[in-house]
């Protein structure tokens, strides 16, 4: 059991630039996050583009933002649960939450500050009917053991890195495997497309290109992908699994169903300091909702400076917290002693 | 003397039609368009053509634009891509854009 004063859920630049404003009143942090690596929407989805409104930065790639956020956080030494959705809270005494991952890890701490952004990065899938029908019985959102697919029948679709990785890695396992792509043309990386194209050459693959997926078919496992192609039209292919793999985006998922107000898919809280209406939880930055609101990430930043006042009083109500400037003693006299 | 608000034809996923009306002089895009009506257009990415999701088909014969290479491979990221698929966050709405028809495509759950 992991123990904390502060779980953060999000690791994006809220949650990691409130590592250093709970460091400042010496509460560590223990951050939790679905994807693999810290930074959020910045490093998942645009870590190559500028961002023009970060105080004293004129210009600042996202991807480097997140980079000078670990290096800033760095001192207060956070530790991390990453590539894990946070899935469950449960109150397990006075002042004590405790937070279990999908994977079964579990934290303990007096708050959950949730910082998660849009929500859980999840794949997305296909509005194709009855295809949750076969989730987990031919259809896979992502490929976790490439051996389960040893010998079977695949169709990937998609266009970007992960199908042809996946392409050109399974090909060597599987059976028999159909790539379908809705251009000519793919996004992923050069040698990549190469590599698919030189396979389907070979007849090692079967690619098929300006094509899309429109239905599933099986009785309690999948069958049949119906494609359609645009100048052959519909044909029907014989399968064991169909992995769709169209990237990844935000759902709000399991915190919709922790007891918090939820005003469209965005957390109610109080501005006074960005308490939700559980004692102990905060949601800060996209994540949260009061009127007004703005989803920037200076925004968050404030949030996460009063969050952490009010964290502190809420986690050691008879000190007295005495306010100073970074300026006077610098990181190490916070982090000292 | 430029046109200043154009009229737009949305019909949303369930097959209804809406007539909504946009200001040209405030450089908006559709997708900023179809947000303040509150259409169920999530605009992740905020407008960057970076997550797909605000994926309409056009459905009138206006000129647009062509789609960029980063919209055609956010648009891989799409289902139901037909030729006439855009990203509405990558259409400005301008006086040429007056009267135009769009559907909104089927979101990804």
């Amino acid at each position: 059991m992991i123990k904390t004063d502060l779980i953060i859920i999000g690791a994006g630049p809220c949650g990691l630039f409130t590592v250093f404003e709970a460091g400042l009143l010496k509460l560590k942090c223990h951050l939790v996050d679905v994807l693999p690596q810290a930074g959020g929407q910045l490093t998942e989805i645009y870590p190559k583009k500028p961002i023009y409104d970060i105080p004293g930065y004129p210009s600042i790639l996202a991807g480097d933002l997140v980079k000078n956020l670990m290096e800033q956080i760095k001192p207060f030494e956070p530790s991390f649960t990453l590539g894990e959705k946070a899935d469950s809270i449960e109150k397990t005494g006075d002042k004590e939450f405790t937070l279990t991952t999908d994977k079964g890890t579990q934290i303990q701490a007096p708050v959950i500050v949730i910082a998660g952004g849009l929500g859980v990065f999840t794949p997305r899938k296909p509005p194709l009917e009855g295809l949750e029908k076969f989730e987990d019985h031919g259809v896979d959102y992502m490929v976790k053991d490439p051996e389960k697919y040893r010998d079977k029948k695949i169709i990937i679709a998609g266009g970007g890195d992960s199908a042809l990785d996946w392409t050109i890695e399974l090909a060597e396992i599987a059976k028999h495997i159909t790539l379908i792509h809705r251009r000519s043309t793919f996004r992923g990386a050069l040698d990549s497309v190469d590599k698919v194209m030189e396979l389907a050459q070979q007849g090692k693959i079967d690619l098929i290109t300006e094509a899309q997926a429109i239905g599933v078919e099986g009785d309690s496992t999948l069958t049949h992908v119906k494609i359609n192609q645009n100048t052959l039209g519909e044909k029907s292919i014989d399968v064991d699994y169909f992995i769709p793999l169209f990237g990844l985006t935000p759902k709000l998922g399991p915190i919709a169903d922790w007891g918090l107000n939820i005003d469209r898919s965005a957390i109610e809280v109080d501005t006074l300091d960005y308490s939700t209406n559980v004692e102990g939880i905060y949601a800060i930055g996209d994540i949260n909702t009061y009127e007004g609101k703005l989803k920037l990430i200076l925004c968050g930043f404030h949030e996460a400076t009063l969050m952490v006042q009010s964290a502190f009083k809420y986690i050691y109500p008879d000190q007295k917290l005495s306010f100073k400037y970074t300026t006077v003693t610098g990181v190490e006299g916070f982090t000292n002693g | 003397m430029a046109k200043e608000t154009i009229q737009i034809k949305v019909k949303d996923r369930k097959g209804e039609e809406h007539h909504l009306e946009a200001p040209t002089d405030m450089n908006l895009n559709l997708m900023e368009v179809l947000k303040s009506y509150d259409f169920p257009i999530e605009g992740t990415c905020g407008g960057m053509a970076l997550c797909a999701s605000c994926h309409c088909y056009i459905r009138s014969d206006h000129q647009l634009k062509e789609a960029s290479e980063d919209e055609e491979d956010m648009l891989d990221q799409a289902f139901f891509v037909e030729d006439n698929s855009r990203l509405t966050c990558q259409i400005k709405v301008s006086e040429e854009l007056d009267n135009i028809e769009l559907e909104i495509a089927p979101s990804s759950e």
